[in-house]
């Protein structure tokens, strides 16, 4: 296990440095010079090649590119441009908050979603499974963005009973979680339903109804068990996903995060920051595929031997 | 005496599709039936009629009785039926590569059926589970035991699979193909030990396969299926001495070689027509050589003392 | 009983309603200017935050514009802008996955790193930065949902050739004398094209929830061109004081993507290519 671990995190590196290049490369492309968001209008040529020096903008791309990296991987994440302090300051006070979010939705769409998916597949074509898969199918086409107002049309609006916007306190936290939660759950229903009627057609269930067991002992023990490790791996595959969706609600309920940050650092071209949302976002990713990854060969002997 | 099991003319379908038709056995204790046919034939259909498992893949029994030691299954409850399976009736399947939890332990999935129906403590389980082990030869018991299902081979697999079968302390083994997807030296050591369980045990075997060359060596009793009905059934000295049905002079003038496809018979060209499209009469007749108008129009009874047969024109070789 | 697959998708009871609402979308987007009373860009405040009523049957949004108009004329954007991306999306990713499958070796794990990478990441997140290099409107949409999806049908096109590939009738092909761009367009891809289309079917519900994502940004069609999710983004202040500019156009965003969702799954049904599309989640 321990020989797994380090091949699977030394298996991350290329991967990060392949981010880490896309990440930087893609801010310069994107249009709009940071610059002259800081130059007052009228400001002399030298002035703008003064700035530029400063921000490290005029050397050549590989350089800034060497440079820059070498100060992430120290933690130094540069200045933001326009709102000129150390964006690791912005990012720390962003990333508390993102976290929460993302890791009670995760947690409340993976309980919520297999707790369905299980009750769908031990109903298999009969009405819990039908209106449970119909509810699913609701719930995975409605815009996060917009199952948002709606929540906060009902509950903070009409029945007053959680505050409209803001992160103050832990009432503030239920509809943003409710909103990127629900939508999860959808997609963690439909896969634990699909691989627990999948599983129960293997071979070896037959010969545990064979050896006496009963059904409800081998969907739970066993069926279950056995479709968990799919649905554990698209989980951590979609961690990412669902720190996509809390950008949109973030926004949705004007909360401080990386999803409010990243979107306000786009709209004023702030290099420096977006890059380093953008980097923890992917970072995000690439743990959540790491997490699933070993939790895939906690509870697969076959994934251990196979990397070993 | 009765037969501990006892397949009386049952009719078995999924859906609207009657699969088998009047099929009846009779195994007794310390005898082993081979209960034969092609691909498609029922074979495994009956195994887990009488397992009463039929409900899993959609099936049911419409007709007839499977009765064990004199009962009858379907009237049983559930849970009666549950207390059988492990417990009275042992189950070895087919394909020992994907019979075994793979994320279990090997003895812990052994240890379950003697905790289940023994009532033994979990110490006494595994004790019983490595002497099982090492009664089927299985070096190093307790080393395997600790081991994952992809870290045995497929003979060894079996064996576990086996084992499985008798930790319920079991009156009737039914063993569906259990050596298949073996290579041809492993099939060899584990029908010796299942021929070896029913001497020293005196437990029941109903042993499906399509191999006659397996009957011949050690079965008592023969029942030849084809296309869901029973063609022939009888003492085995008796049928290979002298078959009556053309198809089970078929099966064994052709005893299958290496290299042959399953499922092909030698001499007899066609495969086993599928339940949607059984044909009339004696549904052998597309394939038989002495096939009559008699026989595309009338289905053959089951007669005889002795060797029991459905044919209208039973006889010698063709 | 030989219908082509698309009509006898209606033959069941939730592909028909599916089929008709999605067939009223088209048509009202198609008809536009003949079915609406009003103008969709002409602003009258006296009229703004009405209720629905008799005039407006949806109400009216902030600047007085009837409601109904503007989601009648935003079906025409929020519908050619999806399915055009996705169509786009499909081409390329056919193409790509095509090729990657066929020549294998470096090209082949070039595009699935690069495809694996993408697909980890949300689409909104490449669709927001894309946007935000392009420029926000209709055509940076375009191109942002396209590149957004782009990974899926790589890798949809790249695992129905890469099975297809070792089937008898290709081996027969070849040994006919084929060559590669014959094979691969005369055998292999209309092959695979039934599962990709379908696929194509479904993301391009997807896809309308992006671009109406994108748009409540304020990053999709410019106004006052409406679009689906453009007549939203005046967002949280609206929900207090005239919650059905947000309730309507977000209804029949999920009411459309349900009817692709049930139509598509009927199709599926029809096709019966349940499990060529077992590719991933």
């Amino acid at each position: 296990m321990i020989s797994y671990l380090v091949k699977r995190v030394l298996m991350l590196v290329p991967v990060f440095l392949a981010v880490s290049v896309v990440v930087f490369l893609i801010l310069h492309f994107i249009p709009g010079d940071p610059i002259d968001n800081l130059l007052k209008v009228g400001s002399s040529p030298s002035a703008r090649v003064e700035m530029e020096a400063r921000y490290g903008l005029d050397r050549p791309l590989p350089v800034q590119y060497g440079i820059w990296l070498g100060k992430v991987l120290q933690g130094d994440l540069g200045t933001a441009i326009v709102a000129r302090r150390p964006v690791a300051d912005l990012i720390a006070q962003a990333l508390p908050h993102s976290l929460w979010l993302g890791g009670l939705a995760l947690l409340f769409s993976s309980v919520l979603g297999i707790a369905l998916g299980l009750i769908a597949a031990l109903n298999r074509d009969r009405w819990p499974d039908r209106a449970i898969m119909g509810g699913v199918l609701l719930g995975s086409t409605m815009p996060s963005f917009w199952l948002g107002l709606i929540l906060m049309l009902v509950f903070s609006v009409w029945l007053g009973w959680f505050p409209v916007s803001g992160a103050r306190g832990w009432g503030s936290l239920v509809l943003p979680v409710l909103t990127i939660g629900l939508g999860g759950t959808a997609l963690v229903a439909r896969i634990t339903r699909v691989s627990m009627i999948e599983a129960a057609g293997r071979d070896f269930v037959l010969l545990l109804h064979a050896k006496g067991l009963s059904p409800l002992r081998i969907q739970l023990r066993h069926v279950l068990r056995h479709a968990l490790i799919p649905v554990v791996t698209i989980l951590a595959l979609r961690i990412g996903w669902i720190l996509g969706g809390a950008v949109t609600v973030e926004v949705v309920f004007a909360r401080p995060g990386l999803g409010t940050l990243l979107i306000k650092s786009l709209s004023q071209h702030d290099y420096p920051v977006v890059q380093a949302c953008l980097l923890m976002l992917a970072m995000a990713v690439m743990l959540g595929t790491l997490l699933g990854d070993i939790l895939q060969a906690l509870m697969d002997p076959r994934v251990r031997a196979a990397m070993a | 005496m009765t037969a501990l099991l006892e397949v009386d003319r049952i009719d078995v379908a999924i859906g609207a599709l009657r699969l088998l038709d009047g099929v009846s056995l009779a195994v007794e204790r310390g005898q082993i039936l081979g209960l034969v046919g092609e691909s498609g034939s029922g074979k495994s259909l009956t195994a887990l009629a009488a397992l009463g498992l039929l409900p899993l893949i959609g099936g049911r029994v419409t007709a007839g009785a499977v009765r064990f030691d004199g009962q009858d299954m379907g009237a049983m409850t559930d849970r009666q039926r549950r207390a059988l399976r492990g417990r009275r009736i042992g189950f070895v399947t087919q394909n020992p590569m994907t019979a075994l939890d793979p994320v279990q332990r090997i003895g812990a999935q052994i240890d379950v059926v003697s905790r289940l129906h023994l009532g033994l403590s979990p110490a006494q389980a595994r004790a019983r589970t490595l002497e099982l082990m090492t009664q089927l030869r299985i070096p190093e018991a307790a080393a395997v035991a600790e081991a994952w299902p992809h870290q045995l081979s497929g003979g060894m697999k079996q064996r576990i699979v086996i084992a499985m079968a008798l930790a319920g302390d079991p009156d009737l083994i039914i063993a569906d193909e259990p050596t298949t997807a073996l290579d041809v030296t492993v099939q060899a050591q584990i029908i010796q030990i299942l021929g070896a369980l029913v001497r020293d045990r005196g437990v029941a075997l109903l042993l499906i396969t399509h191999d006659m060359g397996v009957v011949a060596q050690i079965c008592d009793r023969v029942a030849v299926l084809y296309a869901g009905r029973l063609a022939e059934e009888g003492p085995v000295a008796q049928i290979f001495a002298a078959p009556s049905h053309p198809y089970t002079s078929a099966l064994i003038g052709c005893i299958p070689q290496e290299g042959m496809a399953r499922g092909t018979l030698r001499g007899i060209p066609g495969t086993v027509p599928g339940a949607a499209a059984f044909p009339s009469g004696c549904r052998f007749h597309p394939r038989c050589p002495r096939a009559s108008d008699l026989c595309r129009t009338v289905v053959p009874p089951l007669t005889g003392t002795g060797p029991r047969v459905a044919c209208h024109h039973p006889g010698g070789p063709a | 009983m030989s219908a082509p697959a698309p009509l006898r998708a209606l033959r069941r009871p939730l592909g028909a309603v599916a089929g008709l609402w999605l067939a009223l979308v088209l048509l009202a987007a198609v008809f536009a200017p003949l079915l609406t009373p009003y103008a969709y860009d002409v602003q009258s405040l006296p009229d703004a935050y009405q209720p629905p009523s008799s005039a407006h049957w949806l109400g009216t949004d902030e600047f007085g514009r009837d409601l109904l108009t503007r989601l009648i004329y935003g079906a025409r954007t929020s519908l050619s802008v999806s399915a055009t991306a996705i169509a786009i999306s499909v081409f390329c990713g056919m193409v790509l996955g095509a090729a990657a499958a066929w020549f294998g070796g470096w090209l082949d794990r070039a595009v699935t790193v690069v495809v694996d990478l993408t697909w980890s990441f949300p689409e909104i997140l490449i669709a927001l930065i894309l946007v935000a290099i392009i420029g926000p409107g209709t055509l940076g949409t375009m191109i942002a949902i396209s590149v957004a999806y782009l990974a899926q049908f790589t890798r949809l096109t790249r695992a129905q050739i890469l099975t297809l590939k070792g089937e008898t009738f290709i081996e027969a092909a070849r040994s006919l004398g084929a060559g590669n761009a014959q094979i691969l367009f005369g055998h292999l891809l209309p092959n695979a094209l039934a599962p990709v289309l379908v696929g194509a079917m479904l993301a391009t519900g997807d896809a309308i929830i992006l671009e109406a994502t994108l748009g409540f940004f304020g990053l999709g069609a410019q106004p006052p061109v409406p679009s689906w999710g453009g007549m939203m983004s005046a967002g949280s202040a609206l929900v207090f004081k005239a919650p059905w500019v947000i309730l309507f156009p977000g209804l029949t965003v999920a009411i459309t993507v349900v009817a692709i969702n049930l139509y598509g799954d009927a199709l599926i049904a029809a096709l019966d290519i349940r499990a060529k599309l077992r590719t991933g989640p």
